[in-house]
């Protein structure tokens, strides 16, 4: 790291109105190293790449490539200097094969025509270069979503990056795909590549980087190496204050079952059996976790245990009251609180105020409203108080929820659920997407709400969720459940089940 | 590799439209190009837009408002505002049944065939039930008007909630059964058919069931438009006041939201499209009883004021106030712009009627281009500070 570096930002600033999203920020990059950018959402990790790869415009500082002063002003004048980025959302035609995305916009020719062999073997050999296994044959929408993300990793380097920018590449894949992303980034590091790892989360780019610069509110705070640096001293550079990472809960004191499903058996939207006969119990004070890969049968589970979707056969009952054919309002009314996966898609109508969200369940009963008639004025008093209560910020009852971080919405949601006095709370991946300081309030409240007596549900893909938060944990594999563990299993042993091992060895 | 940028900006931008200027200032960029790109056509065909849309304007009745015209020109904008005002009331009642579809994101296309089946059930029910007392027979015309309607756009919506079928392609089918019933009914041989056995045309409504007229004789302005005025304060107040208006809000805004809080999904498009069929019936109803009085076969093909509504929700942006002055100002276009008002010397009548036509399209065509005008906004905010520091970048 003695070397002059490859890639220096000197004193970038970017203002938006009434905010300045970089504040002469510096940043530099060494040839071979992956350097991690840290922050929480809307710390200007994004604008600070975006301006690196010619999408914004720095109202200050300035860019230097080999030590020359460059000016980027296109996403084409960055990726002719050798700078690639892979963005959170892929930029894929899903009707086209792997090596027609690939050269897409750079394709070989012999005369006017496409040379499809040519790009289908160079597309080839650089997969093999890198290990990325894939086969440029196949279609996009045939390939799971860490194989796209290799064919976006591929197209920059198709296009001869030396410099590839990551934008928070994980939060799309499950956490076997994201060992082999690692896995891939260390290859490419090997192969002289210098990569900009964007991440909200600590354990990984503790993992992966060589040096770790850290932004809090679009100020650089501290450039420091990977050896030394801890979660807690990275956390509280992130956050500015102390953060609590280990969820600390006194024991559970289960009570009597609130939650009971008896051999579910769930059909998804294909016609197949995505629940294969669940069967489970959640007492009142306890957090029970459900571990699982996506796609083996959570989805289908959480909507029949919530109304959205009918059992095909199989019995649920919630606080005694059989509610294997009602409908979601009435799973609703009779104490079922529902933190859905998706907070902006299911949670959330991101274009109804905070106050419509928050009465989102209970608009058709007084006090919001009487007879059909409805009192706008209620909403936003309880909404005053709930958002006071939750400390939201960054708007009020009048605010329309899209304007609000992921983090803020997130405690949107869980004060809508949580203010209605639920038996079961059942939490979906609650902190997908959310930086440290969010996620630290949804594990305490949850804890909290399982203190009063609430029987509470996780699910989640995120093992160390999983592991600190519950009290018991079921292994969910291919629709059925494949073993019950106390929270002291080592994450080796719960990966095995999750990935089927169990079924494997029973055969 | 034209990625958008992800950041707030785009969201700060929208929000600082919607917030600062109310969502107004779109609809009036979008009339204002629409007029100057219609003036620069009149400039092309030789004639003087400036002369052409004064006349078109005087032939509004719209100057019937500045104290200083009097005399016959006081009087003659009186009787072509009065014009203004009949078609503005249909025209408010079909962009609403435009937009509270719209709001629970649903297109309804079917105006047209709702109109007419209103009207068709008002007109049974004023060529009927004689002897009937006015106001009542009034009212029974115009509840069966809503109720007709209703049904209609109720269909649409039974099929849109039970089988899925598209509202769209379903409206527009809905709108040709309409219309060839309607000329079933009243032509040659019908079974409705009037009393003049050569004529395809309707009986005429009993004056019982005739809406008061309210201002002037040829036709006079009748009580239609405070019906319409009424509708739009329903409109307003069901959206926003109702339960009902917060779950057909919460499904065109977000269906899978709606679905995950225990909302109906289904039950919303259907009444959805009811309603708003209920509202475009309205429209055939006051027509009929205001000034219409009779239909003639002819009328079914030729009338197209539902579709003219689309643009009317459209410009209006869905909300009360929008649709009030976005209906005034189609309405006074359409008058201004009809022959019978327009000095040849001035502007030919035949190019006037295509300039209303062409305006309409381009205020249409504008406000669907919102995008457009919100990205040069953008790009003239954004890149100012940004073209300042590129100098420091060169060096």
């Amino acid at each position: 790291m003695a070397d002059a570096p490859l890639l220096e930002l000197r004193g970038i600033t970017k203002r938006f109105p009434g905010v300045v999203a970089n504040d002469h920020v510096d940043f530099e990059l060494a040839k071979g190293e992956v350097h991690a950018l840290l922050g929480e959402n809307g710390a200007g990790k994004s604008t600070l790449m975006n301006i690196l790869y010619g999408l914004y415009h720095p109202d200050e500082g300035e860019i230097r490539l080999n030590g020359k002063p460059l000016r980027i002003d296109s996403p084409r004048a960055a990726i002719d200097n050798g700078i690639g980025m892979v963005h959170q959302h892929f930029m894929l035609i899903p009707v086209m094969s792997v090596a027609e995305n690939i050269v897409l916009g750079v394709e070989p020719h012999s005369g006017p025509f496409l040379d499809l062999d040519t790009a289908q073997a160079r597309v080839r050999e650089l997969s093999e270069r890198f290990g990325l296994a894939v086969r440029p044959e196949a279609r996009i929408d045939s390939i799971s979503v860490g194989m796209q993300q290799r064919v976006e990793i591929l197209k920059a380097l198709y296009r001869g990056a030396e410099i590839l920018i990551l934008d928070e590449p994980t939060a799309v894949l499950t956490p076997q795909e994201a060992e082999e992303l690692f896995a891939i980034v260390r290859s490419l590091q090997a192969e002289g590549k210098s990569i900009i790892f964007i991440s909200h989360k600590l354990n990984e780019v503790l993992k992966i980087a060589d040096r770790i610069t850290t932004l809090r509110f679009g100020k650089e705070v501290a450039t420091v190496p990977r050896e030394g640096a801890t979660q807690e001293g990275l956390a509280r550079m992130m956050v500015g204050r102390e953060v609590v990472l280990r969820v600390e809960k006194p024991p559970a004191q289960p009570g009597e079952p609130l939650l009971v499903a008896e051999d579910l058996i769930v059909v998804d939207d294909r016609g197949l059996e995505a629940c294969r006969g669940i069967s489970l119990e959640v007492r009142a004070g306890e957090i029970v976790g459900i571990a699982g890969v996506d796609g083996n049968g959570q989805t289908e589970l959480i909507d029949a245990l919530t109304g959205l979707r009918h059992p095909a056969s199989g019995r649920i009952v919630v606080g005694g009251r059989d509610v294997t054919d009602a409908t979601a309002r009435e799973v609703l009314d009779n104490g079922m609180g529902h933190i859905p996966e998706d907070r902006q898609l299911r949670g959330l109508v991101l274009d109804f105020s905070l106050a419509e969200n928050l009465a989102l369940h209970d608009f058709r009963k007084p006090p919001d409203s009487r007879f059909g008639w409805l009192f706008p004025r209620r909403l936003v008093q309880r909404a005053r108080r709930l958002l006071a209560e939750f400390d939201v910020r960054g708007g009020g009852p009048e605010t329309p929820a899209a304007s609000l971080s992921g983090g803020n919405q997130q405690k949107v949601v869980v004060a809508r659920e949580v203010s209605r006095d639920p038996r079961v709370l059942l939490a979906a991946q609650p902190t997908r997407g959310l930086d440290v300081g969010a996620i630290e309030f949804v594990h305490r409240r949850l804890v909290t709400e399982r203190d009063e007596g609430r029987a509470i549900v996780l699910v989640s893909f995120e093992l160390e969720e999983i592991l600190s938060l519950s009290d018991r944990i079921l292994v969910l594999y291919e629709g059925r459940i494949v073993g019950e563990y106390q929270p002291d299993v080592s994450e080796e042993e719960l990966g095995f089940a999750m990935t089927g091992g169990l079924e494997n060895e029973a055969a | 590799m034209a990625d958008e940028p992800r950041a707030s900006t785009g969201s700060a931008v929208t929000e600082w439209f919607s917030t600062r200027i109310g969502g107004v200032l779109v609809p009036v960029a979008a009339t204002a190009l629409a007029f100057l790109i219609g003036g620069l056509v009149v400039a092309i065909t030789g004639n003087n837009p400036i002369t052409a849309y004064k006349a078109i304007f005087a032939g509004t009745g719209l100057n019937w408002f500045f104290p200083w015209v009097s005399g016959d020109a006081r009087a003659d904008a009186a009787n072509d505002l009065q014009q203004t005002l009949i078609l503005m009331a249909p025209l408010i009642l079909t962009g609403l049944a435009v937009a509270f579809a719209f709001r629970c994101g649903l297109f309804n296309i079917g105006g047209q065939g709702q109109y007419w089946v209103g009207f068709i059930a008002a007109l049974y029910v004023a060529t009927n039930l004689e002897g009937t007392p006015r106001p009542l027979h009034v009212l029974l015309a115009i509840v069966a008007a809503i109720v007709a309607g209703g049904i209609w756009g109720g269909i649409a919506g039974a099929l849109k909630a039970t089988v899925g079928a598209h509202e769209v392609i379903t409206t527009i089918m809905l709108n040709w059964i309409a219309i060839f019933g309607g000329t079933y009914l009243y032509e040659i041989g019908g079974p409705l058919q009037g009393p003049q056995e050569s004529i395809p045309r309707s009986d005429e409504v009993f004056e019982s069931a005739e809406l008061w007229p309210i201002w002037g004789s040829l036709p006079a302005l009748h009580a239609g438009i405070f019906i319409a005025l009424f509708a739009l304060v329903v409109y307003s107040v069901i959206l926003n006041r109702t339960t009902l208006g917060f779950e057909v809000r919460a499904v065109g805004f977000n269906p899978e939201a709606a679905r995950y809080s225990g909302i109906s999904v289904s039950k919303n498009y259907f009444l959805a499209l009811a309603i708003s069929g209920a509202f475009a019936g309205l429209a055939g109803g006051i027509d009929l009883l205001g000034f219409k009085f009779s239909v003639d076969v002819g009328d079914f093909g030729t009338n197209f004021i539902a579709f003219t509504g689309i643009a009317v929700a459209l410009l209006g942006r869905t909300r009360a106030v929008g649709i009030l002055f976005a209906a005034l100002l189609f309405a006074a276009l359409e008058v201004g712009t009809s022959t019978r008002q327009l000095d040849p010397e001035v502007f030919e009548p035949a190019l006037a009627v295509d300039l209303a036509t062409m305006i309409q399209a381009l205020v249409i065509f504008f406000v669907g281009a919102e995008l457009l005008i919100v990205y040069i906004w953008r790009a003239r905010t954004l890149l100012r500070p940004g073209q300042a520091a590129q100098p420091e970048l060169k060096q």
